[in-house]
């Protein structure tokens, strides 16, 4: 009975996540080398890849930067009621039940060119949906939650005693955050950058619509990966999509090893 | 004294740029699009809804998820169970394969998928032959959808396994109760709520995925198109208000499962 179960887990991993992989890996070398090479060298993969470098560096720290804050207000604030701070919580996942187009769309209906405030800023100049920024918003969208998911449960563990010795040593609020807080949230941090990371290299349908996936401009490494396989390059795309999919496993790796050793100090 | 009021200042800017980045970042177009697709009013809401092609695709995608789902529920009780509950070689590779496809973007699992389920693979070749098509055809969304949902259901099951007290089981096993007695009085009641909160989540995440799906689907509309590819074709074609008929549906559900989900667990954590 034992060895059924095992065998039919091995054959399910196997099927179902080992092929896929291993069909990859192999796939970017059906025509060699060269063929391998070309798909990465041409120009608009290292366009797109140095596109999707920008976003995941905007958005990380952006991201980062807002998750920790608004993780500390929701669970510390006075400032905010306890049924204001519920609901703020609920609302924090609903980036997780979005569709990423529509995720997109959202972006494209709030600012796109035929929007009030899009032709507004039109006017003023500054192009949003179809260029940069609109990319980096909707990546900021789908992974809002990530970094507080990681962040919240841990500061609420923690609880406030050791922060208000702080205070009442006469800490100022900055000094208490650097030397109290930080340290102990500090991995779950971590954890969230990974996620968000992983998340904005692979971010696909959101921004897609809101790129318009123009070539040499708003092109990023997934919407490349696409393009071409409606082209029926698919030698094209596997060079590009096994360099995102070493990325992303490297990434997974990264975790395992800093959860391994979180649990171990 | 002035130092501390302008302390106080800054920090009352501070908070309210936090809050207008968190209110225009994600309050607001969720507002917008429910705005949009009713601003026309109902009618026209309705109309853009019961369009057959969009129709269509929203029952598409429910019965695919639903399909997708049930898939999920027995591979991931079995691979949660075994993980957890025996030892043998090459289990914690297993383990750390499990979040895999929340780890590869969504276009990079469909490009897997298509190669390896393609006319020129040998699985390919092989169903052909027997004279049934995955790639381009309803299975291939299911796959899709399968392969992206995977992790949900494992990873609500693990904890629950890990917590569940072993003196329950042995003191089923004392009183001559049998190994499938036990597993089915005891054990598996322990399991059922990581299943259905898995399985709801992996659920939603089948409404909404569109990448792996877009490339293997082909997306022949009124067999293939599912709801999120379809919102994109229309938005392609500058028909926003269709698209955010469509998506309203999509969101409405996916909202609900996720109500569902946090209110079954704070309810079991207040049990």
């Amino acid at each position: 009975m034992r060895r059924l179960w095992i065998g039919l887990t091995f054959l399910v991993f196997a099927l179902l996540l080992g092929a896929p992989v291993v069909r990859i890996a192999m796939g970017a070398w059906d025509e060699g080398w060269r063929g391998f090479a070309n798909g990465l060298t041409r120009p608009e993969a290292v366009h797109a890849l140095a596109m999707t470098g920008l976003i995941v560096a905007a958005v990380t720290v952006i991201n980062t930067f807002f998750g920790v804050i608004f993780s500390m207000y929701l669970v510390r604030a006075a400032w905010l009621g306890p049924r204001l701070k519920k609901l703020l919580n609920s609302i924090v996942d609903l980036p997780f039940a979005v569709s990423p187009v529509i995720g997109g769309l959202m972006i494209v209906l709030l600012l796109g060119p035929d929007s009030a405030l899009g032709g507004l800023l039109g006017a003023a100049g500054i192009k949003i949906v179809y260029a940069l920024p609109g990319m980096i918003l909707a990546t900021l969208f789908v992974t809002f939650p990530l970094v507080i998911r990681e962040v919240m449960p841990v500061l609420q563990e923690i609880g406030t005693q050791q922060e208000e010795a702080a205070s009442m040593l006469g800490a100022y609020g900055w000094t208490t955050f650097r030397r109290v807080t930080w340290p102990q949230i500090r991995w779950s941090v971590v954890y969230g950058v990974v996620l968000t990371v992983a998340r904005s290299l692979g971010e696909f349908g959101a921004v897609l619509v809101v790129s318009g996936n123009i070539l040499f401009k708003t092109q990023t490494a997934t919407t490349l990966v696409y393009q071409d396989v409606e082209n029926f390059s698919l030698t094209s795309a596997n060079a590009v999509a096994l360099v995102l999919a070493a990325g992303s496993v490297a990434l997974l790796l990264l975790m395992e090893w800093a959860k391994s050793r979180q649990k171990h100090v | 004294m002035s130092s501390k009021f302008q302390n106080r200042w800054w920090g009352w800017g501070f908070r309210s740029a936090v809050m207008l980045y968190f209110i225009i970042l994600i309050v607001l177009p969720i507002l917008g699009i429910y705005g949009q697709s009713l601003s026309a009013g109902w009618q026209a809401f309705a109309d853009n809804i019961t369009e057959p092609l969009a129709w269509k695709s929203v029952q598409l995608t429910v019965i695919m998820a639903l399909i997708a789902t049930v898939i999920n529920i027995a591979i991931g009780t079995m691979a949660g169970w075994v993980l957890i509950r025996y030892r043998f070689p090459g289990r914690s590779l297993l383990n750390s394969m499990v979040d895999l496809p929340f780890a590869l973007p969504t276009a990079v699992a469909g490009l897997m998928i298509l190669l390896l389920l393609g006319p020129q693979s040998p699985v390919g070749h092989w169903a052909e032959q027997l004279g049934f098509s995955i790639l381009f055809h309803r299975p291939a969304i299911v796959i899709a959808m399968v392969f992206v949902t995977f992790p949900f259901v494992i990873r609500a099951v693990q904890p629950l396994l890990e917590e569940l007290d072993p003196a329950e089981e042995e003191a089923a096993y004392t009183m001559g109760a049998s190994k499938r007695k036990t597993f089915f009085r005891v054990i598996f009641p322990n399991m059922l709520p990581g299943i259905v909160s898995g399985a709801m989540l992996a659920f939603s995440r089948a409404l909404a995925e569109f990448g792996a799906v877009v490339l293997v689907a082909g997306n022949i509309p009124g067999r293939t198109l599912i709801a999120s590819v379809y919102i994109f074709g229309e938005i392609e074609s500058d028909n926003a208000a269709g698209a955010a008929a469509v998506s309203v549906i999509l969101l409405t559900l996916s909202f609900l499962i996720l109500w569902l989900v946090n209110h079954l667990q704070s309810r079991r954590k207040t049990a």
